[in-house]
């Protein structure tokens, strides 16, 4: 299937500014489940709020575009009833661990079987450049107008302790790589989690001086690095992007199909 | 085969009536005093081939119930006072997104942590205006557990046929209260099911365009018909819009649907009424002290009369004004410091007829505090 049939063609064009990293990982998701060939009416796409929530409208799939922070709280209730279904929730900053944050953990102890797209651009964008739990000290936004002095999450650290099976990162530089992540993490049979960062050269790039969308883009490519690489022994700073964790365990859906079996008097 | 015969608490007959109307999916949070409900559920729903799961909080709860209706199936949440608070965004959601489900309130005592374990009917606003912006909200209440029962089922069926949130308003008394339940034998009460999209694979399906007679049928998620889902104001495909015009139309569409249905959607039980001077509205745990005032009165000759309402909103205002109006006084029988007594002054010719008899100390309202009221009207003292 060409591209873009995955896309519903008469909401174009789309509303993010022009640089916007979100249109990177777009196009990454739809390569990854054209890869996988699946069927576009078995794909559930829920966002939350933001910027990162338009991508549901985007594409031809069965969508939905719920509440700020609660995109993996309705995800839990169409997986659940529906476990045949491919629920994949692409989520900002504030979606996944802020007001979501709860729910991110939640999601990610049950392991139930869906992909969490945490989209990390530092920001609130469509709010107006506010800080987020990922900015971290020092950002500059327009509620952190003498340096943001809040610790930063790390999405990858959060993901891995709260039990999520799958758990990789990279960046809108790296966009085959993403494709990559993203298919393998719909493949997951458990609660996957890929965060990308992306760039938001309308808020964070000029607030804190990074310059226009391709010096940030340029810029993940400089600040990241594989896992384990030797580049990371030499420059601790630096950010390692790749697969985190992938493991196997019982997954929630399948567990629960247990659980009638137990109460309908059989196992 | 006769009737399943129980002892149950209210909750229990609620759970009853839930199962009765085909629930297939629950999401909850454990809250004093509807914890039963989500107990059962997880004991009784999987058998069934149903889905229960206990969230992390009433947010996500309500939020799961949205997602599961989405993919075909009747949904129920349950909680109480503070736990409801919680749920309004996902209630304001459901109601913009017309997604059908239930959600039951076992009523305590507020505002915040209040009285968990005692009984209050002090959320029946915050069931009409808890969602922020213009909005219309159907809830139902029951004050036996025959009717909490017939309530739930009634609550399901609504939910189906309007795609719309219903919220079924019990309180501590009657969710703990343990009374006989007769549960009726399969087909006895009609059951409805959501209507669902006839248009064909690859014909085009609009998700939000009313048929002539209102009803908007649904396709399933996972089934032919990819559509979106939004809390943003919506054309009739689910997508975001700030068009005036339609705007304005869905606003009306979502309140018209309901208040255009007041007498449809009434539910409510006389006694006494026919040849009555003066009348009780009552409704939930307080209507059983209220009927118990009737019958005691009429016994000595009086001719009082009670209206014991099962929908609160939209408010059955023909029916109050049907029932109240030339009588010599009204008497609001209620557990909170008056929130139905100012819908029945604005449906009757005399509001300065009505009087409010209530109490707010966490104690279930008596007889006694009832006649106390009613002799003071009288003129006879107390």
């Amino acid at each position: 299937m060409a591209l873009k049939d995955y896309i519903r063609e008469r909401f174009f064009p789309h509303m993010w500014c022009a640089g916007c990293g979100h249109g990177t990982v777009l196009n990454s998701l739809l390569r990854a489940v054209e890869q996988l060939g699946l069927s576009k009416n078995e794909i559930v796409m829920v966002s939350g709020i933001g910027c990162s929530a338009r991508i549901s409208g985007y594409v031809d799939f069965h969508s939905l575009h719920t509440l700020h922070g609660r995109a993996l709280a309705f995800a839990t209730g169409v997986k659940l009833s529906k476990p045949e279904l491919n629920v994949i929730v692409p989520m900002g900053d504030g979606d996944a661990l802020a007001i979501g944050g709860n729910h991110f953990l939640h999601a990610a102890r049950r392991n139930i079987g869906m992909t969490a797209i945490v989209m990390n651009n530092k920001i609130y964008g469509m709010t107006g450049g506010q800080f987020s739990p990922l900015t971290g000290v020092g950002g500059m936004a327009t509620t952190a107008p003498y340096a943001s002095i809040d610790r930063s999450f790390d999405v990858v650290e959060i993901a891995k302790a709260a039990g999520a099976t799958y758990v990789a990162r990279s960046t809108a530089f790296h966009a085959q790589e993403c494709t990559k992540m993203i298919h393998d993490a719909i493949l997951h049979d458990g609660f996957s989690v890929v965060e990308i960062m992306t760039q938001c050269p309308t808020y964070y790039g000029r607030k804190n001086k990074l310059g226009e969308a391709p010096e940030m883009i340029k810029r993940f490519k400089d600040i990241t690095t594989p896992i384990g690489s030797k580049a990371k022994q030499e420059n601790p700073e630096l950010i390692e992007r790749g697969v985190f964790v992938e493991k196997n365990l019982p997954e929630y859906c399948a567990e629960y199909d247990k659980i009638i079996e137990r109460a309908k008097g059989g196992a | 085969m006769s009737r399943q015969v129980k002892f149950v608490q209210g909750n229990e007959a609620c759970m009853e009536g839930a199962l009765y109307a085909g629930v297939q999916f629950y999401a909850g949070y454990p809250i004093t005093p509807s914890s039963e409900i989500t107990e059962g559920m997880a004991m009784r729903l999987p058998a069934t081939g149903g889905k229960f799961i206990q969230m992390e909080d009433e947010i996500s709860s309500i939020c799961a119930i949205v997602g599961a209706s989405l993919t075909g199936h009747k949904v129920m949440t349950a909680t109480s006072g503070p736990g409801f608070s919680l749920m309004q965004e996902g209630l304001g959601y459901a109601i913009m997104a017309e997604i059908p489900c239930v959600i039951v309130n076992v009523m305590r005592g507020g505002p915040s942590t209040g009285l968990p374990t005692h009984g209050s009917q002090g959320d029946v606003m915050q069931a009409r205006w808890g969602v922020h912006g213009d909005h219309s909200i159907v809830a139902l209440t029951a004050s036996s557990h025959q009717d909490v029962f017939e309530m739930t089922v009634e609550a399901f069926n609504i939910a189906e046929t309007y795609r719309t949130p219903v919220i079924l308003l019990l309180d501590e008394t009657v969710g703990h209260m343990r009374e006989k339940l007769e549960i009726p034998e399969p087909g006895e009460l009609p059951l409805v099911e959501r209507l669902r999209t006839s248009v064909r694979e690859g014909v085009n399906y609009h998700p939000y365009l009313p048929r002539e007679d209102g009803r908007l049928p649904m396709s399933d998620f996972g089934d032919v018909h990819r559509y979106n889902v939004t809390g943003l104001y919506h054309d009739m495909w689910g997508f975001p819009t700030a068009d005036p015009k339609m705007v304005h139309d869905l606003i009306r569409h979502l309140i018209d649907k309901i208040e255009n249905r007041v007498n449809v959607l009434a539910r409510y039980k006389e006694y006494y009424l026919d040849d009555a001077e003066r009348v009780l509205v009552s409704y939930g745990c307080s209507a059983r002290s209220a009927l118990h005032v009737v019958k005691d009165r009429r016994l000595r000759g009086e001719r009082l009369g009670l209206l014991e309402l099962q929908t609160l909103w939209p408010f059955p205002a023909d029916v109050v004004k049907h029932c109240c109006d030339g009588k010599k006084s009204v008497i609001v029988v209620e557990m909170n410091t008056g929130q139905i007594v100012h819908e029945v002054k604005k449906a009757v010719d005399r509001p300065d007829n009505v009087f409010l008899a209530n109490r707010v100390d966490g104690e279930y309202i008596t007889p006694p505090d009832i006649l106390k009221v009613l002799r003071l009207i009288q003129g006879k003292g107390v």
